[in-house]
């Protein structure tokens, strides 16, 4: 009961291209996770890892307990899966797949798929090859959601959602997460969403984990600090500055440790503080990886 | 249990601020009187859809300020404290206090002119709520 859902230990996985590299990870019953990354980070693979799509070269990877990839069949039975990746039949309708599902998943649960039908605005005559790229989104997540799995991954899940529907799919998975014995892992570019409703929130660039820590922590920790400089005062430097701008006398830093010690400091280096600010989640995650690029060019 | 809680995006304060000004406005307008209980922090989140981490976040700090109390496998509940109500009362009356004092400095009233007028109206205050006893001794500016 007290063992996490996903665990992953020290592990590797080379393409030619690309490498994730030495990933540890761990999400527990109850949490919701957001995978946040630019292109090519390594979200998808990562996903693929977890549910034994393709084997690493090193490290250990459980999932609800099973090693993986050896035991993915096992850990399937109470996996929801949706991704961009995965198939359905074009010419079969959404209802035949699912009573396809539910045909092997036992927990499908009929009365919560009419419900996700409803919600999603989606009707179990439609062709799969008649839908749009939205609808099809709907149906897998529809197939994920409806048998009540205990950990879902959910790869870009609210990619191509109109607002209604991406706001239909915030709730369907706040509403898995009244279950404290229930998990989520999902990917997304939308920020806004990885904000709301992720307990922890790991960051991924060029197949390294840069942070992988609790939301609440992970945002307030950041701040952007306007300073205004007296002459001839150079920018204090302060902790954790992940940028400088400076223009004239007024400079603007941001920091990934700020404390109020931070305008202590400014105080001794007779710097005022104009303001203080909070980031976003997007705001940090273009900082972070811009901050990183230009560290690597140097 | 529906909450009514409403969490804005447009809004810059951080969510879990949001939750503790919602819920401390509830108990100060008494629709959550002293042993009310709250929503567990699981079925807040998921009526706001908003973080687990967060919902908790919001409850812990309104527990450290003493307005909530949560009993262990039993949930959270307004705190029965008698001086709770008073002091949020408080609160709120240095928010209202601090508007009238910087109208005041916009009108270019010094302070002793905001205390003069301020004085008067309580004193009125009084003097309507026992017509019969003498005004006080305060002049009124």
């Amino acid at each position: 009961m007290n063992e996490p859902l996903i665990q992953l230990a020290g592990v590797c996985k080379a393409y030619r291209f690309f490498s994730l590299t030495d990933v540890h990870l761990r999400l527990e019953a109850g949490q919701v996770m957001g995978l946040v990354g630019p292109n090519g980070a390594g979200k998808t693979t990562m996903i693929r890892l977890l549910m034994g799509m393709v084997r690493q070269d090193r490290g250990e990877v459980r999932v609800l307990g099973h090693p993986i990839p050896e035991g993915q069949a096992l850990a399937k039975q109470d996996i929801g899966f949706a991704s961009e990746e995965m198939r359905l039949y074009g010419q079969a309708t959404l209802g035949w797949h699912m009573r396809l599902v539910r045909d092997m998943r036992a927990s499908w649960d009929e009365g919560y798929a009419a419900h996700l039908l409803c919600h999603f605005n989606l009707h179990p005559d439609q062709r799969v090859r008649e839908l749009s790229h939205g609808e099809r989104v709907k149906a897998m997540l529809l197939l994920a959601l409806a048998p009540r799995p205990r950990l879902l991954l959910l790869d870009e899940p609210t990619t191509g959602l109109d607002p209604v529907a991406r706001h239909e799919l915030l709730v369907e998975l706040m509403d898995v997460v009244r279950d404290d014995r229930r998990a989520i892992l999902f990917s997304s570019h939308h920020t806004q969403d990885v904000e709301q409703i992720s307990d922890v929130i790991t960051f991924l660039d060029r197949g390294r984990i840069v942070e992988s820590r609790d939301k609440e922590s992970f945002v307030d920790r950041w701040r952007r600090v306007f300073l205004d400089l007296p002459a001839g005062t150079a920018v204090p430097a302060l902790p954790g500055a992940v940028s400088v701008t400076t223009t004239g006398r007024a400079a603007v830093v941001t920091t990934r440790e700020y404390s109020p010690a931070v305008e202590e400091m400014c105080a001794r280096a007779r710097v005022t503080v104009r303001d203080v600010q909070r980031l976003t989640l997007e705001e940090i995650f273009v900082a972070t990886v811009t901050s990183q690029r230009e560290e690597q060019q140097r | 249990m529906h909450s009514g809680l409403l969490i804005s995006h447009a809004d810059a304060r951080p969510m879990y601020l949001q939750i503790i000004e919602q819920i401390q406005q509830r108990i100060a307008v008494g629709d959550w009187p002293p042993g009310h209980e709250l929503p567990s922090i699981r079925a807040l989140a998921a009526e706001t859809r908003v973080s687990v981490i967060t919902v908790k976040r919001a409850y812990l700090e309104l527990e450290r300020a003493g307005v909530i109390v949560t009993r262990q496998g039993r949930g959270s509940f307004v705190a029965e404290r008698a001086g709770l109500s008073l002091e949020l009362h408080r609160q709120e009356l240095d928010t209202q206090l601090a508007a009238a004092a910087d109208l005041g400095r916009r009108l270019g009233l010094s302070a002793d002119a905001l205390a003069d007028r301020l004085r008067g109206l309580a004193q009125a205050l009084e003097d309507q709520a026992h017509p019969h006893e003498p005004a006080g001794s305060e002049e009124e500016s």
